[in-house]
């Protein structure tokens, strides 16, 4: 985002126009330009921006340090919610089980993401093959978690029938505590792999031709300069990539309510099925308001530092 | 393989012309590569297949032959439990539970939820966009960054006091509950329409304003139509999207009226009897349910990929 910020120009900015000749009289109205204009055209998105964005967020806080079951009024009760979070054993469960999922599923989707990404560069050019690798990410989560949750049946899933076939014992996918969050993990990054690609083959094609003649004209090794040519221009690309897919894995929901719901037992509640269960649940929107805040804490802390420390904001291709 | 890249592998041979010799007749290295595209085709495909075969096979016939590759007893049986032209009998006798997926009612639900949300949404944020690209205005970069800033709030933090709202003004179970978040703006909408409408050329503009057209003209006739491809772009995005929505129609739509095909497939599955589930009911459901963006996709395949890239990044 910042990269693309940086080039654009501003085409308003040149168009002084003759009539500014006289500043005198017209300045305080130059200086409103299209005000007026301007309000009537972001009027709608205005009330949408205020009403469902601004006034939310603002009312969500709130609502974080009041206890509140959806009837009558919320009573202001402090940090009580947060300090209920600390002895809270299921939101430690919640955060573990969904810290889990997100290493799990971050960790195999970017790696097979550049691999995919990389093939698409290099051999497979063909729009066709990149559209057949986007297509899992077009279809509803809903409708590939349900399609997995057949596929991986412990009884007549075909995964589990070439898994016996092979003499293996079959396993219990999402039925098992122990299987639901890396099968669950799977399946994203199954529906992500080759979206994320795509971002990352995006990357790769901003890189120009000539810093890759050079490196094969000094006689590089293809791996050598995957490494050293490669990676360091993508780094960028990659960062923006891990932040926007890292910050999507937090959130982890479809999937998880329509396969496990959570269990078997707490296996697989992860922190957004948790803050859901707790406000539709068990009505306590006060302490559900408290998780999303934490959420939405973690979630800007992850962003922060990925961008401080991965230096995604600073390009090497200077 | 582009012409691009044959040229620049013969200027680089013509550079360096010791790399001819070591030339060898089959080159292993892209055979292995195309075999990993291959594969990752086929793993990305073959579930899509495994949906396919299910949902023509017969249910009752399924735990017989979950190893066949090809239908187990074809039959269309599923497709007309799902679409409501069995009787109840016929379904159970097929292995099915019995009970209906009103499935009709969803389909036009997730029509009108999906349309009205991606007209409004790329609309509004078209009129926004123009606002902070073409006009000047005191305050506007510094508005913009906040409307920008709204796109790290997590959904399910707003979805909360959001839900609460549409209950107060009583709109649970309505799709303006439903549509209104949805209807005016998403900050995605309007920052990707920003880009294009500051890359388009400003003389066009100029040239009706010195004739006097008003910015509203200028916006409808000038603007829009030169923005038509991103537009479409947009709004396929949104449409996909939205179609796919879960999380928010969970909240505000449970009422079968209102219920879009997302929640109603999560109700099917749920609705399976435990001991023998309708996998080939709830297979032809999610086929059915996924074919509207299959056909989008189809149509438009190429705007979709090659529309993902930074800007696409949401």
């Amino acid at each position: 985002m910042t990269t693309l910020t940086k080039q654009q120009q501003d085409p308003a900015a040149p168009v002084r126009r003759p009539k500014a000749a006289k500043p005198d009289r017209k300045s305080f109205i130059h200086r409103l330009g299209d005000l007026k204009v301007a309000l009537f055209f972001i009027f709608p998105a205005m009330i949408g921006f205020v009403v469902f964005y601004l006034i939310p967020t603002i009312r969500g806080v709130y609502l974080s340090f009041t206890e509140y079951s959806i009837l009558g009024e919320p009573t202001w009760i402090g940090i009580k919610n947060y300090t209920a979070m600390l002895g809270d054993e299921l939101f430690w469960n919640a955060m573990a089980v969904t810290v889990q999922y997100v290493g799990l599923n971050i960790g195999f989707q970017t790696v097979i993401a550049l691999g995919l990404a990389l093939l698409m560069h290099r051999v497979a050019k063909s729009t066709f093959i990149r559209g057949a690798l986007l297509l899992p990410f077009l279809v509803a989560n809903v409708i590939v978690a349900l399609l997995w949750f057949w596929m991986l049946d412990y009884q007549l899933g075909i995964v589990n029938e070439v898994i016996s076939w092979m003499g293996l014992p079959r396993i219990a996918f999402f039925g098992s505590e122990q299987w639901a969050i890396p099968t669950i993990a799977a399946v994203n990054v199954w529906r992500h792999m080759g979206y994320t690609a795509l971002l990352i083959f995006a990357g790769l094609q901003s890189i120009p031709n000539h810093v890759y003649e050079v490196a094969s004209l000094d006689g590089s090794s293809p791996t050598r300069t995957f490494w050293s040519i490669t990676m360091p221009l993508l780094r960028p690309v990659m960062v923006l990539v891990l932040v926007v897919t890292v910050i999507g894995s937090f959130q982890v929901f479809d999937t998880v309510a329509v396969t496990t719901a959570g269990g078997p037992i707490n296996a697989s509640r992860v922190i957004q099925m948790y803050i859901y269960q707790k406000a539709f649940g068990e009505s306590d929107f006060g302490y559900a308001s408290a998780l999303s805040v934490i959420l939405f804490v973690i979630l800007a802390l992850v962003a922060f530092v990925q961008m401080k420390f991965l230096k995604g904001n600073e390009s090497d291709l200077d | 393989m582009s012409t691009s890249t044959l040229t620049r592998k013969k200027s680089v041979n013509n550079n360096s012309s010791h790399r001819n010799s070591v030339r060898k007749p089959v080159n292993w290295r892209r055979v292995g590569a195309w075999t990993l595209v291959v594969l990752a085709i086929a793993v990305t495909v073959a579930p899509f297949l495994w949906m396919l075969r299910t949902a023509f096979s017969s249910n009752a016939a399924l735990a017989s032959n979950a190893g066949n590759l090809l239908p187990a007893e074809f039959s269309l049986g599923a497709f007309k439990r799902v679409l409501g032209m069995q009787t109840p009998e016929e379904a159970i006798a097929e292995g099915g539970s019995g009970a209906a997926i009103n499935f009709w009612l969803y389909l036009r639900n997730s029509v009108i939820f999906a349309t009205v949300t991606t007209a409004g949404q790329v609309f509004f944020s078209a009129m926004a966009a123009y606002a902070f690209s073409r006009l000047r205005w005191p305050g506007r970069n510094a508005v913009f960054g906040l409307f920008l800033a709204t796109m790290m709030v997590p959904p399910i933090f707003t979805a909360l006091p959001n839900f609460l709202m549409i209950k107060n003004l009583g709109l649970l179970n309505t799709f303006a509950g439903m549509t209104l978040p949805y209807l005016f703006m998403t900050p995605f909408a309007i920052f990707f329409l920003r880009q294009f409408f500051l890359s388009m050329s400003r003389e066009v503009e100029e040239a009706a304003m010195l004739d006097g057209a008003k910015h509203l003209r200028i916006f409808f006739q000038i603007v829009l139509p030169n923005a038509a491809a991103p537009l479409a772009t947009l709004a396929l995005l949104t449409f996909i999207g939205q179609w796919n929505e879960y999380f928010w129609p969970l909240l505000v739509g449970q009422d079968e009226s209102v219920r879009v095909l997302t929640v109603g497939l999560g109700v099917f599955k749920s609705q399976s009897p435990q001991g023998a589930p309708d996998w080939s009911g709830l297979m032809a459901a999610t086929l059915v349910a996924a074919i509207p963006v299959l056909l989008l996709f189809m149509a438009f395949g190429k705007k979709v990929v090659n529309s993902i890239g930074f800007s696409g990044i949401k």
